[in-house]
């Protein structure tokens, strides 16, 4: 088990002509992801490293059945990418692009109010369930299948994140990068609780960053809900007010959003945060090694 | 990105939210002129006006940025003692910003002082009006001590602000008759504003309540989504460079994210999140981060290149921690871009390297031949931050 993603996902890549889509459909391919058709409207009746191309999402769906889509559409078309996946009935849409306007996801976000869709990015590494899919942009190499789901606002931060976890021996049920930006798609919560009820996951590790509200409401949510163990580890304690961090989304405005109150508020709810961002795989295992052995102890 | 007062007030006068009368100066002599227009479209004598200094922060006032002039050579005077000098305010750093333009104003008599902005709330994803009956200070302030003085409505992207929406809002501000008619045109402004232009934030801080009945906004704030600039090319011309740090312009120019700190260490990392982490272990270790960079997912040689030499431009630099985690971006890449980089410039100073991830093998081995640099390697991130801590304490 996983969530979102597995064996059986049926994967479109719209955007696959472009150097992007096209670079990273071939390393999706190699993972094993089971990509059955790319889209780029005017470019159809195309092949990209052997994935037939189609003109449009609707057309695509129904000559492969895909039910996922990962988009890789310059900005500016994101919004009707995104759109045009809706309509044609996708309902799990991941959004690698970066640089969409807020308001455009705005408008997304309204527009899939109450439609049994999944959302993901927009600015973000995709989704992975290692050893079975891979929906993005990430090294698929340094993931191992297992039992720590991840989830952050973050890429290269994540990707060092999963490194130290599987070096230190912990695999992963699935990781997803929510997206860096102010307005996104999925939020912490939406994925916490799918963690919460998926059977293989028995930890979830969180990098939240500045910005917004997000690590704040995710903390209330696990504080009422949570019952399996959650790390987390907020990054930009350095940053200064009113700055944007290089994400679109990590910036201190009006006061709110600084690390010191995410690290704060997670505390309150329970969650174990780690200080430092080397030390994210030896917690994770010593604290699961702790509750496993006191576990044992109780037993015997 | 963010537009002087006086750019903003042009843009709140287009949507018919009253403003004063007032007009912006670039020289002391032009600020004398500006003077004699506005006093002789009003019957006021003597006919007195501020003289605000147009800088990219707020607390202008407190920091002597906004001065009285009440007649032509007190203008010109006033102008010319803040044209071309740096205004230091507690939103500015220590160096402050300079001054380029003065804006000149009718000064006016208030009555009351309201506070007014729209936003997004990011959370819930939707457009999100704050107001507050106490206006004229800082709302940040406000937010903290007293957070029910501030009412938020959230209102439907695709409707705007519904006739409900619009009156609460006036009534939350204890306004009423002709007064709250005049905050609902100013709400409908401000949407029609923020939509059409892809703002961030528009503030009106204070909005104020004239002794004749009428709501004017006094200060403007907007901030333009730099995301959406590509369908405003008009509203991307209105830019003041001049109010950017240089570096970070410097940075911005070829794509790479750049923020000054205050430390002698610099940073080049990839990816946001692992840059603001790095600054964050470089502190936890008894260091000072110099700057944040993100050279970016994409970069090429040659972005490396050019954010090494961005980082070398800063005098400050006792020692260089470069942190790479490879996905997309190859680890030969980044030690390809420090070789460039460094070829032409004698580079003294201490480069603490950990490369992880993608032809880690290969960068690596390339740097082992860079004999003329003061090159030190890690493997792990907590020991490049040690490392690099220590060597710039020592050098």
């Amino acid at each position: 088990m996983s969530i979102l993603v597995d064996r059986t996902t049926r994967v479109l890549v719209q955007g696959i002509t472009g150097q992007a889509g096209s670079f990273h459909t071939q390393k999706m391919l190699e993972y094993g992801t089971v990509l059955v058709g790319g889209v780029t409207p005017g470019k159809g009746n195309t092949q990209v490293h052997g994935v037939f191309v189609f003109n449009s999402v609707a057309q695509a769906r129904e000559a492969t059945g895909a039910n996922a889509t990962v988009i890789f559409v310059p900005a500016r078309f994101a919004y009707g990418a995104v759109l045009e996946a809706v309509e044609a009935g996708i309902s799990l849409i991941v959004v690698i692009t970066e640089g969409i306007p807020t308001l455009d996801m705005v408008r997304v976000r309204r527009k899939i109010q109450g439609l049994p869709i999944r959302l993901i990015g927009p600015n973000c590494p995709g989704i992975i369930t290692p050893g079975a899919c891979k929906l993005g942009i990430m090294p698929g190499y340094i993931h191992k299948p297992g039992t720590i789901g991840v989830l952050s606002r973050s890429g290269t931060l994540t990707y060092d994140a999963v490194y130290q976890l599987t070096a230190a021996g912990l695999g992963q049920s699935t990781c997803i990068g929510i997206g860096g930006d102010p307005v996104l798609g999925s939020g912490f919560i939406d994925l916490l609780q799918l963690f919460e009820t998926d059977p293989q996951t028995e930890a979830v590790v969180l990098i939240g960053e500045i910005g917004g509200t997000e690590e704040e409401e995710a903390a209330r949510w696990i504080a009422a809900h949570m019952t399996k163990p959650v790390f987390a580890f907020i990054a930009g304690r350095m940053a200064p007010k009113e700055k944007r961090m290089g994400h679109a989304g990590a910036i201190i405005a009006g006061g709110k959003g600084t690390a010191l109150e995410k690290i704060t508020t997670l505390r309150e709810a329970g969650v174990t945060v780690i200080e430092s961002p080397a030390e994210i795989g030896a917690t994770v295992s010593q604290r699961l090694r702790h509750v496993a052995s006191s576990t044992h102890r109780a037993c015997s | 990105m963010k537009l002087h007062e006086y750019q903003a007030k042009e843009l709140f006068a287009s949507v018919k939210i009253p403003v004063c009368r007032a007009a912006v100066a670039t020289t002391p002599e032009q600020a004398a002129s500006v003077y004699e227009t506005l006093r002789d479209q009003t019957s006021t004598d003597p006919f007195v006006c501020n003289v605000k200094a147009q800088i990219h922060a707020g607390g202008r006032g407190k920091s002597g940025g906004i001065l009285i002039a009440r007649s032509a050579q007190e203008a010109c005077d006033q102008a010319e003692s803040l044209l071309g000098r740096r205004l230091v305010t507690k939103q500015t750093s220590s160096e402050g910003l300079p001054i380029s333009a003065v804006l000149l104003e009718e000064r006016m008599e208030i009555t009351q002082e309201l506070y007014l902005a729209l936003t997004i709330d990011r959370f819930q994803a939707s457009p999100v009006i704050l107001a507050s009956r106490r206006g004229g200070m800082d709302i940040e302030e406000v937010a903290a001590t007293d957070p029910s003085a501030i009412l938020h409505e959230r209102f439907d992207i695709f409707e705007g602000p519904t006739p409900a929406t619009l009156a609460r809002i006036p009534s939350g501000l204890g306004l009423s008759g002709a007064l709250a008619d005049q905050c609902r045109d100013i709400l409908c402004g401000l949407w029609k504003l923020y939509e059409s232009h892809d703002a961030s934030l528009i503030e009106v801080n204070p909005l104020i309540v004239s002794p004749d009945g009428k709501l004017i906004a006094l200060d403007a704030k907007v901030l333009l989504d730099d995301n959406a600039l590509f369908r405003h090319p008009d509203l991307a011309k209105l830019r003041d460079e001049s109010q950017e740090h240089p570096l970070e312009l410097k940075a911005s120019r070829i794509g790479i994210s750049y923020v000054g700190l205050e430390g002698d260490i610099g940073c080049l990392v990839n990816g946001a999140g692992l840059a603001m982490a790095t600054n964050d272990i470089i502190k936890l270790c008894g260091g000072g981060p110099a700057n944040f960079l993100d050279v970016g997912g994409g970069a090429n040689v040659e972005q490396v290149a050019h954010a090494f030499r961005i980082i070398l431009a800063d005098s400050r630099i006792r020692a260089i921690l470069v942190n790479i985690f490879g996905g997309i971006m190859r680890c030969d890449w980044i030690a390809q871009g420090l070789l460039n980089a460094t070829q032409e410039l004698q580079v003294r100073i201490p480069i603490v390297v950990r490369l992880q991830g993608t032809n880690v093998e290969e960068g690596r081995r390339l740097l082992t031949q860079a004999q003329r640099l003061n090159l030190v390697s890690a493997e792990e991130l907590s020991e490049a931050a040690k490392k690099v801590v220590e060597l710039a304490q020592r050098s």
